[in-house]
């Protein structure tokens, strides 16, 4: 092989360079995302594996049907009667967007338009 | 083997008859009468249709179900002058709407012009002139026959099952088809962000007002009155017409039920519509 030398150690550099994030991260725990979650209400309208994985499934199926099929019943849990709604409904129990919805949403990269359009409890104060 | 030409074209001519009849022969076969009598039905059907379907005009059938409506009295607004602009700012208040103070940019629900504009299809001619200067409320018309919904390629506004045509903001692209199709000129687009803010952080809504249990929209969607579907259902009036309030200037109410207040007032008074002729059988009625 000629230039034996230049070849290996090109070869070393480079992918020292392409490890890079691997091996910079090594050390450092990673965040894992912790949504606040609310301290007296212990039921949400799904388990919480459900909520976890297609919350975005109930939100848009609430939305059809409200919007759409003008289906506006509330939905109880426990007692509690909850409206079909992100600002109205999910909000009263999870005010806060930033250590609720951002929490995973920022871990995951993900960026849903909710917030466009519709309030967080804290933007009108 | 020897094939002549005579034979050959014998041949190819058989095989061409048969290849084209044995198909079709098969399927009538399977689906024995049935498929006769199936096609004979369709167009019975469809010779039914014809009648119903000539009733989309502006002279045909009445159409049933229920359909939302209003009747707006002008001649009450002139008596309570600055009704009309109370009404407006509820509906903008409450929708949070946004007023950039700038009529190229303008987001509209409800809103007040002269009858010339309201009706221009209407002779002004020798109109007399108490008239001319009266404020007179427009909006959507909610429509029984709307172009709009025809126009929409997303189905994002629809006609729902109270007959009010209903903006789906989430659905709706911004392509303004709509808007062309609206003979009203109802439907506004969000040319500019509808949550800019001022200096001091205020949102640019309508006088400042800002209802946290109502969405905005976004850039690049239309919108327009959808008669509040959200406080009808918890029993309210329509904002427009809770701001008339007792003055009767509004009345809200479900247009084909014959003992309904507004199918009341619409049988005592002579009322008008925008644009009849269009065939859009607007369900905004006015008492002039």
């Amino acid at each position: 092989m000629y230039d034996r030398g230049k070849v290996v150690t090109g070869l070393a550099i480079f992918v020292i360079i392409m490890t890079f994030p691997v091996w910079y991260n090594l050390g450092a725990t990673q965040h894992v995302p912790k949504p606040d979650l609310p301290k007296d209400v212990k039921k949400c309208v799904g388990t919480s594996a459900y909520m976890r994985t297609s919350h975005m499934v109930v939100l848009n199926q609430w939305r059809d049907e409200v919007v759409r099929e003008e289906k506006r019943k509330l939905v109880e849990v426990e007692g509690k009667q909850y409206v079909k709604s992100l600002q109205l409904g999910c909000m009263k129990c999870h005010p806060d967007r930033k250590k609720f919805c951002d929490e995973c949403h920022t871990y995951t990269a993900v960026d849903p338009f909710c917030w466009d359009c519709h309030f967080q409890p804290k933007e009108t104060k | 083997m020897d094939v002549k030409r005579r034979k050959f074209l014998k041949i190819a001519g058989l095989s061409a008859v048969a290849g084209l009849s044995v198909p079709s022969a098969f399927t009538n076969l399977l689906q024995g009468g049935e498929a006769l009598a199936s096609t004979a039905g369709r167009g019975a059907a469809e010779g039914s249709q014809q009648p119903a379907a000539g009733g989309h005009g502006g002279h045909g059938e009445e159409p049933t179900g229920v359909q939302y409506g209003m009747v707006i009295d002008i001649k009450k607004f002139a008596e309570h002058r600055g009704l009309a602009e109370q009404c407006v700012k509820a509906c903008h208040t409450e929708h949070n709407v946004p007023d950039y103070g700038n009529p190229k940019d303008e987001i509209k629900w409800i809103w007040v012009d002269d009858y010339a504009h309201g009706f221009p299809e209407s002779s002004q001619y020798k109109r007399n002139a108490a008239l001319k200067d009266l404020p007179v409320l427009l909006t959507c018309n909610h429509c029984a026959n709307p172009p709009c919904v025809r126009a929409c390629p997303t189905q994002a506004t629809f006609k729902n099952e109270v007959g009010v045509v209903v903006m789906d903001f989430h659905r709706c692209i911004g392509c303004r088809f709509c808007m062309a199709a609206c003979p009203y000129g109802a439907r506004s687009f969000n040319w500019r962000n509808p949550r800019e803010q001022y200096a001091n952080g205020n949102y640019k809504f309508y006088k400042n007002g800002i209802n946290p249990n109502y969405p905005t929209r976004m850039r690049g969607v239309v919108e327009k009155c959808n008669f509040c579907p959200e406080r009808l259902a918890v029993g309210k009036l329509p904002a427009c017409v809770e701001a008339a309030g007792e003055t009767k200037a509004m009345v809200f109410g479900n247009i084909n039920d014959p003992n309904s207040e507004i199918a009341k007032v619409l049988n005592a008074n002579f009322t008008i519509q925008r644009n009849p002729a269009a065939g859009t059988k607007p369900s905004v009625f006015y008492i002039i």
